[in-house]
């Protein structure tokens, strides 16, 4: 049994951090209406940052506040200069250019730091603890919380606030919510810094446990993805849900199920999702789209 | 002075032009239709003035030449454009759609009573302020975008074709409550209109556009006498 619980346990930590970039994608989505597969690229290279001041000495948590601001500022420089060419255009040419992003920004991460994985501190005591049997780090409970709260924050700021609604409303209608005075090319620019910003703290938060190079999140991209889908595209609640039950039935299936193993492990949330979405195609919270005409 | 005048504009979308040259004035608290056959400039004429189709010539509101500037600062100086297609934020409520009309305006209090003007103007909407503008009737819909437009507080609304795809006696409503609304807040109004009955009962004067030029213009009345005029757009 406790061993069962500390499959869950391990699931539910590495999932917070498939949330933590699903957040991150969500947030795009929902201010721009796209997605944004260089977002895991765009996390890796503010992490690096952050890496750069720790290395000239400084303390992890000013280097995490360096990381952050570039990482709104880089957001909100891609949205302008690349993206922006194609909003309004075809959705698909918008996605194949942010994942040119992807391999453009990867291969200025390698370009300056190479491809060597590296050591990275965490932001929390490297420390266990024991409950009946069950083993957690401080680091996966340190990684949760934030998670947790930066799902909280982005759920008060797109339901409560003047910002949040402007937000929703340039995704959903560009066009009617300039005519209503929306800054809708400054709205957008602020979607995506944001979103740049939360995949700063993603990286920073799972880079100790990965180890820093430019392909660090590769995968994590590709559950972040999963996470947002399955969760629902619209809905941050749904994707730290999803990543959790992403992590936690991977960790689980490779552990219980012989056939699947360690190699196989990684497909089972797809299945996973393929068979929640046959069932509820707006995702687990997602809000069905609704037209009449 | 006038609150809107275009002076000699002409608009294109891309290699194509679409007005060729037209003026027209309109006055603070007044209302002008639009009347015109499919091309004839009508919807151009109004992305003209909001900012949405690239113009030559000069487009005065409140004296200040605003061609040239977006549609999202025309809307901050007060110019409220409801769109043909109506335009409401299908995915965001009734209630959020009327808020994003109010973005610019900083005086919470107001804003909630002109939530309930809106309510009151159209009492369709009461029940569905919670509800995603995309489950609405299409006649709820043109409610909406109207409602929306009117909580951005303008001094100008450009209504486009508010009876489209609706049935006459929606658009009846529709129309009953726009004439409302303009009678209790002299808010002025530029009018596209195919179904000219409804056009009429709802203006002071009336501008004809044929492919891109103003052909005839009056008052409403002086416009309803004429033989070419009732043949063309009242069914003689």
């Amino acid at each position: 049994m406790s061993y069962f619980v500390q499959l869950v346990v391990d699931g539910l930590a590495t999932g917070s951090v498939y949330g933590a970039l699903a957040l991150a994608i969500v947030l795009v989505n929902r201010s721009t209406g796209m997605i944004n597969f260089s977002q895991g690229a765009l996390a890796v290279l503010s992490t690096f940052v952050a890496y750069a001041v720790v290395q000239a000495g400084a303390p992890l948590l000013l280097g995490l506040l360096v990381a952050v601001a570039f990482a709104v500022v880089l957001g909100a420089f891609v949205e302008r200069v690349v993206v922006r060419r194609f909003e309004g255009g075809d959705a698909n040419t918008a996605v194949v250019a942010t994942i040119g992003l992807l391999v453009l920004v990867s291969g200025i991460a390698g370009a300056i730091w190479s491809y060597d994985p590296r050591p990275f501190p965490s932001l929390f005591p490297n420390a266990t603890l024991g409950l009946g049997g069950v083993f957690v780090s401080v680091r996966s409970i340190g990684t949760t919380v934030v998670i947790v709260a930066v799902m909280v924050l982005l759920q008060l700021l797109f339901r409560f606030t003047k910002l949040g609604l402007a937000m929703r409303a340039v995704a959903d209608n560009p066009s009617s919510a300039a005519l209503s005075g929306l800054p809708v090319s400054r709205l957008l620019m602020i979607g995506w810094g944001i979103a740049a910003g939360l995949g700063a703290v993603a990286g920073v938060l799972v880079a100790p446990q990965l180890f820093i190079s430019p392909t660090m999140l590769d995968f994590t991209l590709v559950y972040a993805l999963a996470a947002a889908i399955l969760g629902g595209l619209d809905s941050p609640l749904g994707a730290v849900v999803a990543g959790w039950f992403i992590g936690v039935v991977e960790n689980l299936a490779g552990a219980y199920v012989d056939v699947i193993g360690n190699d196989l492990k990684i497909a089972v949330p797809f299945a996973a999702m393929i068979v929640i979405l046959a069932l509820r195609p707006q995702g687990l919270f997602g809000r069905r789209t609704v037209v009449r005409v | 002075m006038s609150l809107l005048e275009l002076q000699d504009v002409t608009a294109s979308y891309g290699q194509g032009r679409v007005l060729h040259g037209i003026s027209l004035s309109l006055a603070e608290h007044g209302a002008t239709g639009i009347l015109g056959a499919n091309g004839a400039g009508k919807t151009t004429t109004l992305r003209a003035i909001s900012g949405t189709v690239r113009t030559t010539g000069r487009i005065l509101f409140d004296g200040r030449d605003i061609s040239g500037l977006g549609p999202d600062r025309t809307a901050r100086l007060g110019i409220a454009h409801v769109p043909e297609g109506r335009g409401t934020m299908a995915q965001l409520t009734v209630r959020d759609n009327l808020l994003v009309g109010a973005y610019q305006r900083r005086d919470r209090r107001q804003i909630a009573t002109d939530v309930d003007y809106c309510l009151d103007l159209f009492p369709q909407l009461q029940a569905r302020t919670g509800s995603p503008a995309a489950a609405l009737s299409g006649g709820e819909q043109q409610m909406l975008a109207v409602a929306r437009a009117f909580m951005a507080k303008p001094r100008l609304m450009l209504l486009d074709e508010a009876s489209l795809g609706l049935a006459p006696s929606t658009a009846r409503t529709v129309y009953d409550a726009i004439r409302r609304l303009r009678s209790e807040t002299g808010l002025s109004m530029l009018v596209v209109e195919q179904n000219a009955v409804l056009a009429f009962s709802l203006v002071d004067d009336v501008t004809v556009l044929e492919t891109g030029r103003v052909t005839v213009e009056g008052t409403a009345s002086e416009l309803m006498g004429m033989d070419s005029v009732r043949r063309a757009y009242l069914g003689g």
